[in-house]
């Protein structure tokens, strides 16, 4: 696969809607936002609780399909593609991590790892493997067969994260990831989003509420409110990945 | 998802919630225990039934007659053999019927009326040869009471039930109680009665050979001192009662007694008798229809009545049908408690599904973690179901006998679990529960991820 300069665009989202009818109330969530995001850039989605920043990111997700507009990443059209379609992109193309970290507690960290990869089929050997080398990756090799419940906050969001980057996505996105974690540990999964933005050139689009994290780990932030774009800000104090690339992302839709 | 996947997932996801998923199992496993004990009764019993007629020998069994028989010749049609020319059913001919492929033995239906003496006291009955192959294949001798004869040609004699009674004088009142078997045979056993009977005896040589004195023959009267070695209940009237005869005597011996026919169709004093009619004993009740056209074909008559396994056949197949659908009924139940499992599966595991599709997992990976989970407690259901419907049938076979032997029967197999059925059982219980997980699987399949997340 042929990998894209930081200048290429990873999402394009052209006057994308989605509004929900909720009795007799028309809800705007998305209201008519255009962006576009270069391969490799760190962009947060800033905006008060209702803003439609968690909205957006799941129509970029392919979770949510948009009323109108188009939703464009790394050429697919989201709207265009079939449910088994949009699972494959889910699968390969991004990698999700959520405030409440979202592992399954009934499987181990590793089983939790692995996940994504029994829905790739990827092999039974090849599969453990790769599941331990990420958990290695975010400092969690010790904990292997724990469950979700055995581990602090920071862990779950770190194992959140291995499985997230299992697939090697294009695509980050993560959904207000340090929400449930105090303010040390939030910097430290940030660190290790922003390490991977770096090292792997990998897209990253975050939603946060905290403007103090987006100031120093985004390249770009966005505000929202009421579903609107209201403000696109450049943010000069970061340097956006340009040389180093480790890794290229693995993914794509198929 | 790959297959081992899709099922260790799902035994796993099982395992979680082991109390409510092994209480919807039992409930499988119930019905289908259910279902395969009425089977196996129904199969035990038609079983049962197939190798008591195949014992009586009515469905094995053709019967040879000549077609010289003198009431054929009124019946006589144009597309049949002229009577007179047809062969004489004599030894060589019983020879030739033995050897038509399937058969097992041919003999012949030796039976007259003669006086038997027990205590000087005169009694007039019919008595009929048994082949000592009887020992083993007729159920009439089944459950006799002392012994079979010990030889084909032994001077024994077996009784039946009623003759028994009128030999020691009994007369069984109506409505009491059947007089046992055995209290008979105590006075009887090992006693000897005596048959008077009239043999046919060749003529002495004519000094001037000549045809007309070949057929000539004289009948002498003679006795015998037979010993009692058996009763048997068997009813006189019945089909297998051979011609109603009372009295048993090994067919070897009452071929060797040249005892004089009681009908006249044999007037030829010839060492090689013509018989009224042979029983053709075949080997499976499928080749009757062959070896009765063979028989045919010599020039002989021949009848059997094996359609009537036919009709038995179709008696049993609507009762397995019904017991099937009684079976079923139990199952049914057991599918809504699948329904209702897979249901609160899907409502406890709302986000585990979202968190799932989230990651990449498409609606047929979904759909198939949910259908596989019906499918392994079919499976274990099943396979518990089997084993709990054999023990039941067990223990009804069991307890029937012990009924039988409070009412002196013979013990019987009613119950039978062929592999066929184990296997169909549990297949039949992954097809319902297969079916039973049909609508949950496609509901968390269709579930919107991002609802899923959001639910607590």
């Amino acid at each position: 696969m042929e990998i894209s300069g930081p200048n290429s665009r990873a999402v394009r989202t052209e006057n994308v809607c989605r509004h929900y009818q909720m009795g007799q109330v028309l809800v705007r969530a998305v209201d008519g936002i255009s962006i576009d995001i270069g391969v490799g850039e760190f962009v947060a989605l800033l905006g008060a609780s209702g803003s439609g920043k968690s909205s957006l990111l799941n129509l970029v997700a392919g979770l949510d399909r948009p009323t109108s507009g188009a939703v464009t990443v790394h050429g697919n059209n989201l709207a265009a593609l079939s449910r088994e379609q949009l699972a494959k992109y889910r699968l390969h193309t991004v990698g999700m991590v959520f405030q409440s970290f979202n592992l399954i507690p009934s499987m181990s960290l590793l089983e939790n790892v692995e996940l994504p990869l029994r829905f790739a089929e990827v092999d039974r050997r090849d599969r453990s493997a790769l599941a331990r080398q990420s958990l290695e990756r975010v400092g969690l090799s010790g904990r292997l067969s724990h469950r979700p419940m055995e581990l602090s906050g920071g862990e779950q969001q770190r194992a959140s994260l291995a499985r997230a980057l299992i697939n090697r996505p294009k695509l980050l996105l993560a959904d207000e990831p340090t929400g449930n974690l105090d303010s040390r540990t939030g910097t430290e999964i940030m660190e290790l989003i922003h390490g991977f933005n770096q090292s792997l050139g990998m897209t990253v689009l975050m939603v946060t509420h905290e403007q103090t994290l987006a100031e120093k780990y985004a390249g770009r932030m966005l505000h929202l409110a009421d579903g609107k774009l209201v403000n696109d800000v450049p943010n000069d104090q970061v340097s956006n990945i340009s040389s180093g690339q480790v890794g290229a992302p693995r993914g794509e839709t198929q | 998802m790959k297959y081992y996947d899709v099922t260790d997932l799902a035994f796993r996801n099982l395992r979680e919630s082991v109390f409510r998923n092994s209480l919807t199992t039992i409930g499988i496993s119930v019905g289908v225990a259910s279902l395969v004990a009425m089977l196996s009764l129904g199969i035990g019993l038609q079983q049962l039934a197939s190798r008591r007629l195949q014992k009586s020998g009515l469905f094995d069994t053709v019967v040879a007659t000549s077609r010289r028989d003198l009431r054929n010749f009124r019946e006589q049609r144009e597309d049949r053999p002229n009577p007179a020319e047809s062969p004489s059913l004599d030894e060589p001919a019983r020879i030739k019927i033995a050897q038509i492929p399937g058969v097992v033995e041919a003999y012949p239906d030796i039976r007259f009326v003669t006086d038997v003496r027990f205590d000087d006291k005169p009694h007039l009955t019919m008595v009929a040869g048994i082949p000592f192959s009887a020992r083993n294949n007729n159920d009439a001798f089944e459950g006799v009471q002392g012994s079979f004869f010990s030889s084909d040609a032994a001077s024994e004699v077996i009784l039946q039930k009623s003759f028994a009674e009128e030999l020691l004088g009994i007369t069984p009142k109506p409505g009491t109680d059947n007089i046992n078997l055995s209290d008979l045979a105590k006075p009887l056993l090992g006693k000897e009665l005596t048959m008077r009977y009239a043999e046919r005896a060749s003529a002495p040589p004519s000094p001037s050979p000549g045809p007309s004195n070949r057929d000539a023959y004289s009948v002498v009267s003679r006795q015998r001192a037979l010993k009692i070695v058996g009763l048997t209940d068997l009813d006189p009237d019945s089909l297998r009662g051979t011609a109603r005869a009372r009295v048993f005597l090994p067919l070897k011996l009452a071929q060797d007694l040249h005892i004089m026919p009681s009908n006249l169709r044999d007037t030829s004093a010839s060492d090689s008798p013509s018989y009224s009619s042979l029983s053709v004993r075949v080997q499976n009740p499928n080749q009757v229809p062959a070896v009765e056209d063979a028989i045919k074909k010599m020039g002989f008559s021949a009848f059997s009545i094996v359609d009537a396994t036919r009709s038995m056949r179709q008696f049993f197949a609507v009762l397995d049908g019904f017991l099937a659908i009684f079976g079923s009924l139990a199952l049914a139940v057991a599918s809504i408690g699948i329904v209702n499992t897979l249901v609160m599966a899907i409502l406890e595991r709302r986000r585990e599904i979202g968190i799932m599709k989230a990651i990449g997992a498409s609606d047929a990976d979904v759909r198939g973690l949910f259908f596989a989970e019906a499918g392994a407690m079919g499976l274990v259901g099943g396979a518990v179901g089997v084993t709990l419907g054999w023990a039941i049938g067990r223990l009804i076979n069991f307890g029937m006998n012990v009924y039988l032997e409070r009412q002196h029967f013979p013990s019987a197999q009613i119950w039978s679990v062929p592999l066929w059925l184990v296997l169909s059982a549990i297949a039949f219980s992954i097809v319902v529960s297969l079916l039973s997980g049909l609508y949950p699987a496609s509901r968390a399949a269709r579930l919107d991820p991002v609802q899923a997340l959001r639910y607590e």
